[in-house]
């Protein structure tokens, strides 16, 4: 589209502008207008009561870096910068406690400072401001929506961590004899995290050398198909390793959905709590049993 | 590529995984060819498969998936087929990445897909051995292929964030 | 690529250096079922530990060759099955059913010693 600027006297009448022409209008005059610009916006953060995590000087720092983003993205139209910054930024100021809505508020604002000043310089000439509106309106969507998705997937993938390092902390695999561990299970168990407890209780029995694995689900309300598949995948993999798996703490109900999988439970080695299973264990592994309360000792079998 | 009424493909994306498949959407940012013609090859194929896997960063134990995947592949080509290739891809979707496998050969083509695919893994010397156990396996399963013609299997795994 | 076969007592250990080929598998399967015959082993180590990946036909094969070396009176117990590789295996769907396994070749030589003097004897073997 050729641009086909003709003035006449008045000023009111111009042909069609190109967009790209009129956006240079409109970038040179938010460069020209920085200073004041980016105060102003600064300001109605704090009014607006947004940012409260950072102090003054520091939003101050960050909109300036945002505002030159801004017009940046508006000038060249790509936005892979403004991406890589809103991650940079996004990463900075979330371990601050800075939340989503304040990321969006503060975007939207400075969307509504640069119309207002729009508005103001094109105030006698209707026509051209409509124009510069409309070329100015896509692309400033584009960067609310780009800094925004930016803020929310740092934000998800800072959430993901910290889950993954709870889910870590929370189910250990331990060692209470030698060649024998113990995996109490606890809470409900989503797909990803029966994969970790497997992995981490595979590489347990490598690295202890266990012979016999007790797995206590006493903790566990609920079990679907899914989850019993994996366990039976658990107990099977743990057998390839030359580890004997005893399961406890089976309730009648999920004892009901992994026959209703096919599971055939009289193959699995159950025992009825934690308790008799690592008894049961020790008696697998060849130590002598001392039940508490009795003094009948039970001889190596 | 089979592309008349007669083929039979079975395509499914769990829901869960993200945007549906679409050819030409996913971004190819690498991606290798491996002729297969001999169990040796079969080798060649998962091994050059594993390192792209460890290039995408897959954890360790989705290395081993994705090898093993790659040789029940490679070893229905040279077991039915006698000859095909294997193409690997480093692939990007929507912020997502991973790797996509697909298995080609102008073998004798699978005439009931259906009961391949139902069949829980068996040790019997059945068509499609292992094509069940591979589609547990992936994140998304295509597969296509038409009797006197070939088959087609793609496979895609995506690293998760 | 061959696969070396060491005697050790009254046992023959096979250790899988690295990826075999599919004809070197069975090649190593025909090896050991004549060994056994020749040396009159009482039982066969398969040590997998080296094996990234047991595919299909690695899991065929390796039953293949317990129950070959089953026939020929001697008992046979696979060690050194990693992690990744055991989990792959049963999500693959892939069971080595009545093939024992064990830990390493310390627990695999355990494993033959009791099943070995004790015969006839329920012992916590995994074979079933």
């Amino acid at each position: 589209m050729e641009p086909e600027t003709r003035t006449l006297v008045g000023g009111t009448h111009h042909a069609a502008q190109s967009t790209a022409e009129l956006l240079r209008q409109l970038v040179s005059h938010l460069r020209q207008n920085r200073t004041q610009l980016r105060e102003e916006w600064a300001r109605r953060i704090t009014e607006a009561k947004l940012l409260t995590a950072m102090t003054k000087e520091e939003i101050f720092a960050e909109a300036t870096s945002v505002y030159d983003n801004y017009v940046e993205a508006l000038e060249t139209g790509t936005f892979e910068a403004l991406q890589a910054y809103a991650r940079g930024l996004s990463e900075r100021i979330i371990p601050r406690g800075v939340e989503t809505d304040e990321v969006i508020g503060i975007v939207l604002l400075l969307r509504d400072v640069l119309a207002r000043s729009l508005f103001a310089k094109y105030q006698n000439d209707f026509a051209l401001l409509n124009r510069i509106l409309d070329a100015y309106e896509p692309a400033a969507n584009r960067i609310a929506n780009t800094v925004a998705v930016g803020f929310v997937q740092e934000r998800e993938r800072v959430i993901r961590e910290q889950q993954e390092a709870i889910r870590v902390l929370s189910t250990p695999v331990l060692q209470v004899r030698e060649r024998l561990l113990i995996l109490p299970i606890i809470g409900v168990i989503d797909p990803q995290r029966a994969r970790q407890l497997t992995e981490q209780l595979l590489r347990g029995i490598r690295t202890n050398r266990a012979k016999v694995v007790v797995i206590d689900i006493t903790g566990v309300p609920v079990m679907d198909a899914n989850v019993a598949n994996h366990l039976v995948q658990t107990v099977e993999a743990t057998r390839l390793l030359g580890a004997t798996v005893i399961i406890t703490g089976l309730s009648p109900e999920i004892a009901q959905t992994l026959v209703t999988i096919g599971v055939d439970l009289g193959k699995m080695n159950t025992v009825g709590d934690l308790q008799g299973g690592i008894e049961e264990a020790e008696r697998l592994l060849g130590y002598r049993v001392i039940p508490s309360g009795e003094t009948t000792e039970h001889l190596r079998t | 590529m089979p592309v008349d009424d007669e083929r039979k493909s079975v395509t499914d994306t769990p829901v869960e995984s993200g945007p549906a498949p679409v050819e030409g959407r996913d971004k190819v940012v690498e991606e290798a060819k491996v002729e297969i013609r001999s169990d040796l090859d079969i080798i060649v194929a998962r091994q050059k498969g594993r390192a792209l896997a460890a290039a995408l960063e897959f954890s360790p134990s989705e290395l081993t998936l994705v090898a093993t995947a790659i040789s029940e592949l490679a070893r229905n080509i040279v077991q039915y087929a006698k000859r095909g290739d294997i193409l690997l891809r480093w692939i990007e979707r929507g912020g997502l990445r991973g790797i996509m496998v697909r298995a080609c050969d102008r073998g004798p083509g699978i005439e009931d897909i259906q009961r391949v695919l139902q069949g829980g893994y068996s040790t019997s010397r059945s068509l499609g051995l292992g094509l069940s156990g591979v589609r547990r396996l992936m994140d998304e399963f295509e597969i296509d292929s038409k009797v006197g013609w070939g088959t087609q299997v793609t496979v895609r795994k995506w690293v998760k964030r | 690529m061959e696969v070396p076969i060491l005697k050790q007592g009254p046992y023959l250990i096979a250790s899988i250096q690295s990826a075999l080929g599919d004809n070197d598998l069975v090649q190593l399967r025909d090896s050991l079922v004549e060994q056994v015959g020749r040396q009159r082993s009482k039982g066969v180590i398969v040590d997998v530990t080296a094996l990234d990946v047991m595919d299909s036909f690695a899991t065929r094969t390796i039953r293949d060759i317990t129950y070959m070396i089953r026939l020929r009176g001697a008992e046979t117990v696979i060690v050194g099955i990693q992690p990744d590789v055991a989990f792959t295996m049963v999500q693959l769907g892939l069971k080595l059913e009545g093939v024992p396994t064990a830990l390493d070749l310390e627990e695999g030589i355990a494993f033959l010693n009791r099943k070995v003097s004790t015969t006839g004897k329920e012992t916590n073997a995994r074979g079933r």
